[in-house]
């Protein structure tokens, strides 16, 4: 009789239950992640058309990338991808404490990144590596190098700025969690905001050995 | 109850500690397999092993290996639908070149291509200055490495 009025504060009311809502809320985080894949996806087009057009200027210019910046950012990513992974794992267990930790580890990796992205961005731009009309770079053998650097610049570029929201998103998420507004019950932000992160370390991934490591 | 908590799918922290330390050594894979030259193997190898731990972190800390099957028909419809953007695309611009001199060639005269002297090679870090190497090359030679 009462039925339909006594539920967890959590659950809204238009979702039969808990489970249901945790459902459908993770079927519409991974059609989002579809519509990544497919916005990341032009991109990754871009890449493939001008990499097999200018295949020897690709390799020549790949040389100004740092791999040894790329490859802490890499492995900066997947711990922080770890790290996301273990907060949730913590609120499914109950453990808050441990929960925050996690979440801010997660955070303060997320800024490792960006702040080598940082060092590596500058010192291309004052390199004269930024593309378009900036880019006044000669050391590179090819033709148009240019082209390659603007494919670094947006891939990378709108990868950090995935990485700047993901960060946006774990603080506010941490923020919750101290409040409370957590439980092993309900903690499905959590959940689909680890989705997300996974995508962002995930399109690293592919990322890393496309620029950085050209055989 | 005892049915939401199956949902929830606990994993081990073992698990998760194993899935991250596959990962960073498949990274340390990939660099150092990309300081050898296998010529033309060198992008497969490296595609191959993103592909593996891309799986990896789409299982596990995805846990798509868990969930309901639907989730991973939307990822893996999405790849799909990438696949087939970027092979057709390829049909096209690696077969290109057959027509690209008559139609490009309007737009060549135009354009401004960048182009390094000769001499310059890509070890060599020469101070950047602004002053413009840009020449207008001859539209045949442009066109012919496209």
């Amino acid at each position: 009789m009462s039925q339909t009025t006594e539920h967890p504060a959590h659950l809204q009311h238009h979702f039969s239950d808990v489970h249901q809502q945790a459902e459908s809320a993770k079927l519409g985080m991974w059609i989002f992640l579809l519509t990544e894949v497919l916005l990341f996806g032009g991109l990754f087009c871009f890449y493939a058309i001008y990499r097999s057009w200018n295949p020897e200027m690709f390799h020549n210019a790949h040389a100004f990338l740092n791999v040894w910046m790329g490859a802490t950012n890499t492995v900066v990513l997947i711990v922080s991808s770890l790290t996301m992974a273990l907060a949730i794992r913590s609120m499914q267990l109950g453990k808050r404490k441990l929960t925050m930790w996690f979440l801010a580890g997660t955070v303060f990796l997320a800024c490792v990144f960006m702040v080598i992205k940082y060092f590596e961005y500058s010192h291309k731009i004052h390199l004269g590596q930024l593309p378009g009309k900036w880019y006044f770079f000669e050391g590179i053998a090819g033709t148009n190098p240019h082209i390659f650097f603007s494919a670094y610049f947006l891939m990378t570029g709108l990868h950090g700025f995935h990485v700047l929201g993901g960060i946006a998103v774990i603080t506010w998420l941490f923020i919750k969690t101290a409040r409370g507004s957590f439980s092993p019950e309900y903690y499905t932000p959590i959940e689909m905001t680890g989705l997300y992160w996974h995508l962002v370390d995930l399109i690293w991934i592919f990322l890393f050995p496309l620029f950085y490591l050209i055989g | 109850m005892k049915d939401d908590a199956a949902q929830r799918h606990i994993l081990p922290l073992n698990l998760y500690l194993a899935v991250g330390s596959a990962l960073l050594v498949l990274t340390v894979i990939t660099v150092a397999v990309a300081q050898m030259d296998f010529g033309p193997m060198n992008l497969l190898i490296a595609m191959g092993i993103a592909v593996v731990k891309a799986t990896l972190v789409a299982m596990f800390f995805m846990h798509l290996k868990y969930d309901n099957r639907i989730y991973m028909l939307v990822f893996v419809g999405s790849l799909l639908f990438l696949a087939v953007f970027i092979i057709f695309t390829m049909f096209d611009t690696l077969r290109r070149g057959d027509i690209y001199e008559e139609i490009a060639e309007p737009y060549l005269k135009e354009a401004v291509i960048y182009r390094t002297a000769e001499t310059t090679t890509a070890s060599s870090h020469p101070a950047a200055d602004s002053s413009q190497t840009a020449i207008k090359t001859e539209t045949e030679t442009e066109t012919s490495e496209q």
